[in-house]
């Protein structure tokens, strides 16, 4: 087919799609070549104003300095942010493989048809959203003595994570071979002996798809953490650079573009690694 | 142990009750735990979301009383509550079709294969990964008043003459511009990488065949392809209108609803009202109101698994 077209014709395509291409990339990037300029700059290059025509923003029209980085980390509570998230993270991912790993497993071996149903189920509670609950949250959160402390987060974060993971994590173990523990379990193993030796090492790829997710997800919250976190000390880091760095109307915005970018872009690596698995998780049963 | 064993030494059961007993109770108990944990921290809020927005409770005491449908009475008659109702329909519908077309385009582009494409993948990947809060922000820098990028573009343009100015977030329409271009740029990647996986499962043969049949791109685009991949295309829409539907980061941290309420939708107005405003029966009120949508969606999407299922 292609070999029909005239070279004329083909060149055009190419150029087509070259262009197609090139314009979705500067559409996604641009904030973050925004982010990346405004982290440099000095503060007599960034705050010029747009109406004057002949100072171009996108270009370093002064050299670029390290001043913003050195508010962030030296005068910010960014790392403090930083530790809580980290903090909430991991904790939210030791609860979530407790509770998904052994569902998961569940599901795609001893249930059959009613597991099923059921799996459809847990994944729909994946789709209730925050905006719905964080006000009856905030109830329970009172109640349990626990506004403002990160154990609120810890708590209330493995509603998004647990019901996703399981359903990942329940597809990966269907995809393993059953003869993996049948055959130890032919050998004298238990049914959790066997899935303690021979599937979960077996199902590290799984697991640490599920470790990612879990994660990244926590990172990028932001309704939980602005509702029940009140005191600067204790934010996690996408709810303290929007929050707490901007006050009242004067914006750093060279130290705030630089957490946004320096925030944003790991998370974004390691995610691209793992993203087919993720989007395999949203479009079962969908693709034949 | 001698159970065990003796049962995989016998033939195989009929089909459906190839479980044995003490599978299914290890099944139940292995399950527990998290059908317990979603059942205390996802059914039981849920229910008491529709409680409270039956009461007058308020943040600052655990007392309240009944007061039936009054919340909902007083928030239909709010006009603030009707713009941001009408919002949040006109900020889905508008994003998602534009997700849509655009999805559909750069899908197709990324199949190709050509020089780079790993690269070109991530980079435009970028905005679905990027927390949204923080990415968020970097948009509010963007559609900043005194020093917008897109204004000084559209002056060098000569499109923004002498004294003409565009104040994004300080006009109705402008903002809802703002959100919605917001909306297009985080939900874009993860649409194209959803319909990608549907293009690609097409097989190859069905699209020579096409050819040789003498289907035109377009006939192919609108007969062939888009008909093979409506199960993909629905989960696409779906869960893009269901993050869309229910986002309150994008509007709360770009406008906070402003200009005079024109940009609320109903999660930043629930915050707005239940959290800030510490009126807890009406923000709940005001949250129950994206249910009926959700319900929809969710009816949609099992009806679309079954169907793939049975195909």
């Amino acid at each position: 087919m292609a070999a029909a077209l005239s070279p004329v014709r083909r060149t055009a395509a190419v150029v087509v799609h070259r262009a197609t291409i090139l314009f979705f990339i500067a559409f996604a990037i641009f904030p973050f070549y925004w982010m990346v300029v405004t982290s440099f700059k000095q503060n007599a290059d960034l705050y010029v104003g747009a109406t004057n025509v002949a100072h171009n923003p996108f270009l370093f029209n002064l050299p670029p300095t390290l001043d913003h980085l050195r508010i962030l980390f030296g005068q910010t509570l960014y790392l403090t942010w930083l530790r809580n998230t980290l903090f909430v993270g991991l904790v939210v991912v030791g609860i979530t493989l407790l509770l998904a790993v052994p569902a998961g497993y569940s599901l795609a071996r001893l249930t059959g048809r009613w597991g099923e149903r059921l799996s459809i189920g847990i994944f729909m509670t994946y789709l209730v959203p925050s905006t719905l609950l964080f006000i009856p949250f905030s109830r329970l959160v009172s109640l349990m003595q626990l506004q403002n402390s990160l154990w609120s987060l810890v708590l209330i974060y493995p509603t998004f994570t647990v019901p996703f993971c399981t359903w990942l994590l329940m597809g990966f173990f269907k995809s393993l071979p059953r003869e993996v523990e049948e055959s130890a379990m032919v050998d004298g193993c238990s049914r959790v002996g066997a899935i303690w030796r021979m599937v979960l090492p077996l199902s590290v790829p799984g697991l640490l798809t599920v470790v990612i997710f879990a994660l990244t997800l926590v990172i990028q919250e932001f309704v939980y953490s602005l509702t029940f976190i009140s005191s600067v000390q204790r934010m996690t880091v996408s709810v303290g650079v929007p929050v707490a760095l901007v006050r009242g109307d004067v914006y750093y915005w060279g130290s705030l573009m630089a957490a946004c970018l320096i925030t944003s872009i790991p998370i974004a690596v390691v995610y691209n690694f793992f993203l087919d698995r993720f989007i395999a998780g949203f479009t079962v049963g969908a693709i034949k | 142990m001698t159970s065990t064993t003796a049962v995989s030494v016998a033939p195989t059961l009929h089909a459906g009750e190839t479980i044995r007993r003490s599978d299914r109770r290890l099944g139940i108990v292995m399950l527990a735990p998290a059908l317990l944990y979603i059942a205390l921290l996802v059914a039981v809020p849920f229910l008491l979301a529709l409680f409270l927005s039956l009461t007058n409770s308020s943040a600052g005491s655990l007392e309240f009383s009944f007061v039936g449908l009054q919340n909902f009475e007083n928030v239909i008659a709010s006009p603030v509550f009707r713009r941001a109702l009408r919002n949040t329909f006109v900020f889905t519908f508008v994003s998602q079709l534009a997700v849509i077309v655009l999805g559909n385009v750069l899908a197709r582009a990324l199949m190709k294969s050509f020089h780079g494409k790993a690269i070109a993948r991530f980079l435009i990947l970028l905005p679905w990964a990027a927390p949204i809060s923080l990415a968020t922000l970097g948009w509010l820098w963007i559609f900043d008043s005194t020093f917008s990028v897109i204004n000084w573009l559209l002056k060098v343009a000569g499109w923004l003459g002498p004294g003409q100015w565009y104040y994004w977030l300080g006009d109705p329409t402008l903002g809802m511009v703002a959100v919605i271009m917001i909306h297009v740029w985080r939900m874009l990647p993860f649409s194209t990488v959803i319909l990608l996986a549907g293009l690609t499962s097409i097989p190859n043969e069905v699209r020579e065949a096409s050819a040789i049949d003498g289907a035109g791109l377009f006939s192919r685009i609108f007969r062939i392809e888009i008909p093979m991949m409506k199960p993909i295309l629905t989960v696409a829409v779906l869960f893009g209108v269901v993050f869309t539907f229910t986002d309150m980061s994008v509007v709360y941290l770009l406008t906070r609803g402003g200009p005079y309420n024109s940009t609320h939708v109903l999660a930043s107005l629930a915050f707005q009202e239940g959290v800030l405003g510490g009126d807890v029966g009406r923000g709940a009120a005001v949250a129950i109101f994206l249910v009926p949508v959700l319900v929809v969606l969710a009816i949609f999407m099992l009806r679309t698994s079954r169907r793939a299922e049975v195909v």
